[in-house]
């Protein structure tokens, strides 16, 4: 065992945890941030993705003790001052889950898109969310929930 | 089935020399004997290709070495002659990377095909190559480059070419107590850039997030009407990266003719040694890299 220290959603903890322990173990299991969702197990799937120091990363095949002294985002950390972030209002409004087991992921995954491309349109979507897998909603309403978060967050700023 | 835990042991090395000792230590390079393979240190970076082992349960016990977090190792820098990528560079950093995107575009697409975003964000060139998967993507493209990799432990540094490194299935030449740092493609003239073209195309089950059942990589530079510095290397289709010398020698200097071509795409099929697994056939690989050759000549004809 051995103590890790990381912010998680802009909290300093420190966790002591085995070497062997996952980044995705650590947040759902002594954090009790069930929100970050393990699907596949391998890396393939997208619905573990948090962001570390502000990347989409895959915490399912990634160590904790990587993730020593860098700042995680999980969904849980979206919302700010009881309002849900801008993504999660446009998948809202957009109806864009069903089951919702991808969303987390989906989700982080969505926004560092728009942070590193606030112009992004629907083929950029569509390529940068490759790598998030949902069974359900076949991802029409998906891209189109990134697209309004996209024009609205732009709108926001013009205004 | 997941791996059985307890045996697994992982430390962060902050700096090189801290990696360096705890690699020489494994390997009898200090006071003491050379440690069992089970216990030496094994180098991990993004995780990204060795995590997805140990989450199926198939990735070794053994003692890890996370290499993520040393600075020394990061860092694209331009000199007038090469570009140096340090082996932590991740291809998403490969991919970002105006000079690379204009001089070395196969690498840059090799990056753009490699994984998912998240994958990207995670994935290491020197992970790529050390982990040494024939059915890799950026391997092909680093072949094409003429690409050199420093590799470095506490007996002292070397170059080795990268035409050279890979020796037999997961074999290389990398001694268990080094680590890569570094990894350099040479630059050509202006004049001859000018007049390069570049070809890299990857041919999997989907187009995007899947492994490469043939990749193939290839450059010249045109010469009037000739084929000049002909480079082609392709991805699983032998037990390494190959690169393909004797197709090669049929196009260098040559007129690429429909019977060129024809005699170059008759040495590639002898050249590579494709096999039949989950991912493909491998007739179905030898007709596929015959066809992108020849897909890669109609360029000249473009240009």
């Amino acid at each position: 065992m051995g103590a890790i220290t990381l912010k998680v959603n802009g909290k300093q903890v420190t966790v002591d945890a085995a070497p062997r322990t996952l980044l995705v173990e650590l947040l759902r299991e002594p954090l009790q941030l069930t929100g970050t969702h393990v699907g596949c197990d391998t890396s393939q799937c997208g619905s573990c993705t948090v962001l570390v120091d502000g990347r989409s990363i895959k915490a399912c095949t990634m160590l904790a003790v990587e993730a020593a002294g860098t700042e995680v985002t999980t969904i849980e950390g979206l919302a700010q001052g009881g309002r849900l972030h801008p993504m999660q209002e446009a998948f809202q409004s957009c109806h864009g889950l069903q089951c919702g087991f991808c969303t987390p992921g989906m989700i982080l995954s969505a926004v560092d898109c728009l942070k590193q491309n606030p112009t992004a349109d629907e083929r950029d979507v569509r390529e940068w969310l490759e790598g998030n897998i949902c069974r359900c909603t076949g991802y029409h309403n998906i891209v189109k929930a990134v697209l309004s978060c996209r024009d609205r967050m732009a709108q926001s700023k013009e205004g | 089935m997941r791996a059985y835990l307890p045996e697994y042991e992982a430390v962060s090395a902050r700096t090189l020399v801290e990696a360096l000792t705890l690699l020489a230590q494994g390997a009898g390079g200090l006071d003491g004997p050379a440690q069992p393979p089970g216990r030496r240190w094994q180098p991990i970076a993004g995780g990204t290709d060795l995590m997805v082992l140990f989450s199926a349960g198939k990735l070794p016990a053994g003692r890890y070495l996370d290499i993520w977090g040393i600075e020394e190792l990061r860092g694209i820098t331009v000199a007038p002659s090469h570009i140096d990528l340090g082996a932590l560079s991740t291809f998403t950093q490969v991919r970002q990377h105006p000079l690379l995107a204009c001089e070395f575009s196969s690498l840059t697409q090799a990056a753009i095909e490699s994984g998912a975003i998240a994958i990207q964000n995670r994935g290491t060139l020197g992970g790529n190559i050390a982990n040494a998967s024939p059915a890799a993507d950026s391997p092909p493209a680093l072949l094409c480059y003429d690409a050199e990799l420093e590799l470095v432990s506490l007996r002292g540094a070397r170059w080795v070419p990268y035409a050279e490194f890979h020796t037999g299935y997961k074999q290389m030449q990398r001694a268990s107590d080094e680590l890569i740092v570094r990894i350099r493609l040479p630059r050509l003239s202006a004049v001859e850039r000018e007049r390069q073209v570049h070809y890299y195309r990857k041919v999997g089950t989907r187009k995007a997030q899947a492994i490469s059942k043939v990749c193939f990589a290839g450059s010249f530079v045109r010469d009037g009407e000739r084929l000049s510095r002909v480079r082609i290397a392709l991805g699983s289709v032998a037990p390494i990266p190959l690169r393909c010398p004797r197709t090669e020698a049929v196009l260098e200097g040559a007129v690429p003719t429909s019977a060129v071509i024809a005699a170059a795409q008759e040495v590639l099929g002898s050249e590579i040694a494709p096999i039949d697994d989950i991912r493909s056939t491998q007739d179905y690989r030898r007709t596929v890299a015959q066809n992108l050759l020849f897909d890669f000549l109609a360029q000249a004809a473009l240009h």
